[in-house]
């Protein structure tokens, strides 16, 4: 089953639709979408404009494919669960998003060994292909992605949650009463 | 030494739903030990975190000025009644507002922006910057040409 997932925030057609035209394509393939505000005209696969978070996490489980916009929340479950997943980036020049860092995000996430970055319909038909082929073959999903700058994060947090408030305090003053 | 008091922190975490929520909630381990709140903008993820103390504030962006101030309301609230010690957000808009709200309260806080923002700091964390204790960016090239910290990132 591919599971499809575009977010809340605003419509994404060129992906749901790019999906369809595949799906139309190759009917022994399963493929379900969140689908958000869209208002397209998606007749070749199964979707529902938002989920909870219990529903979308059993989908991405249910999944052996993830095709999604360049959203962190796809990304990071994607690298949890080991899930390959590819990625079309919303453009603020469609009105797919108020800017293109979605541009950026894919371009850092391309280094994930399971993520693929498509930038059209055509190239997200052949990523299609191609990842559908390697699921024949059954040799995709490497497993877990190990964060390795995720641990130093938490610590950072769990310090500052930790710290002696009156310490800070100090701290504060001090900055204050030497600023300018 | 008998003066040694160490209760619990008072935690509020606050983030929006989807990318927001997602990393907060693989940064939760950081809160352990302490009384965490969670306030976001799905009501759905509740069944996500085992806590009780979970709120729902409304979704709101710089687009949305009447949203953003019905977001920045349910905010108050939430942090009156919670009376953090310390605001942790991922963002987006609303962990701004909640960290500025914080302040006024004398809550100490952190705003990480998005590990999506890996050119340029969100909208929410360069306002955060004058306001929050600790901004960190989960990209050195970001942090260093903006005064945000680095210290890890989610993935």
């Amino acid at each position: 089953m591919i599971f499809a997932t575009v977010g809340t925030q605003l419509p994404f057609d060129r992906l749901l639709t790019g999906l369809d035209s595949w799906a139309e394509r190759n009917p022994n393939t399963q493929v379900f979408a969140q689908c958000g505000l869209s208002k397209a005209r998606i007749s070749h696969i199964d979707t529902t404009p938002t989920l909870g978070v219990s529903a979308f996490r059993r989908h991405f489980e249910a999944a052996s494919l993830i095709v999604a916009h360049a959203g962190m929340g796809t990304i990071l479950t994607a690298a949890e669960l080991g899930k390959p997943v590819i990625l079309l980036p919303r453009r603020a020049c469609f009105n797919e998003h108020r800017n293109d860092h979605q541009q950026d995000t894919a371009k850092e996430m391309s280094r994930l060994s399971n993520v693929t970055v498509v930038q059209d319909q055509e190239a997200l038909h052949r990523a299609l292909d191609f990842a559908v082929s390697q699921e024949a073959r059954s040799i995709l999903s490497d497993g877990e992605i190990v964060p390795t700058e995720l641990d130093p994060l938490i610590d950072v947090i769990r310090d500052f949650v930790w710290a002696d408030p009156s310490l800070e305090t100090a701290m504060g003053f001090q900055n204050q009463a030497t600023s300018p | 030494m008998f003066g040694r008091k160490k209760t619990a922190p008072v935690v509020l975490a606050v983030s929006s739903s989807g990318g927001h929520w997602t990393q907060m909630q693989r940064l939760a381990p950081a809160f352990s030990g302490a009384e965490v709140h969670y306030a976001t903008t799905d009501e759905t993820a509740s069944e996500q975190v085992s806590t009780r103390n979970f709120h729902v504030f409304p979704d709101a962006n710089k687009d949305t000025p009447l949203r953003l101030l019905i977001c920045a309301l349910s905010l108050a609230w939430i942090v009156l009644r919670v009376r953090p010690d310390v605001i942790v957000s991922t963002g987006a808009a609303g962990g701004f507002l909640a960290i500025r709200l914080g302040r006024i309260f004398g809550a100490r806080t952190m705003f990480i922006d998005s590990i999506a923002n890996a050119r340029n700091l969100s909208v929410s964390a360069r306002l955060a910057l004058n306001v929050a204790d600790h901004v960190l960016s989960q990209w050195p090239g970001v942090a260093a040409k903006t005064g945000a910290e680095y210290r890890g990132a989610v993935i």
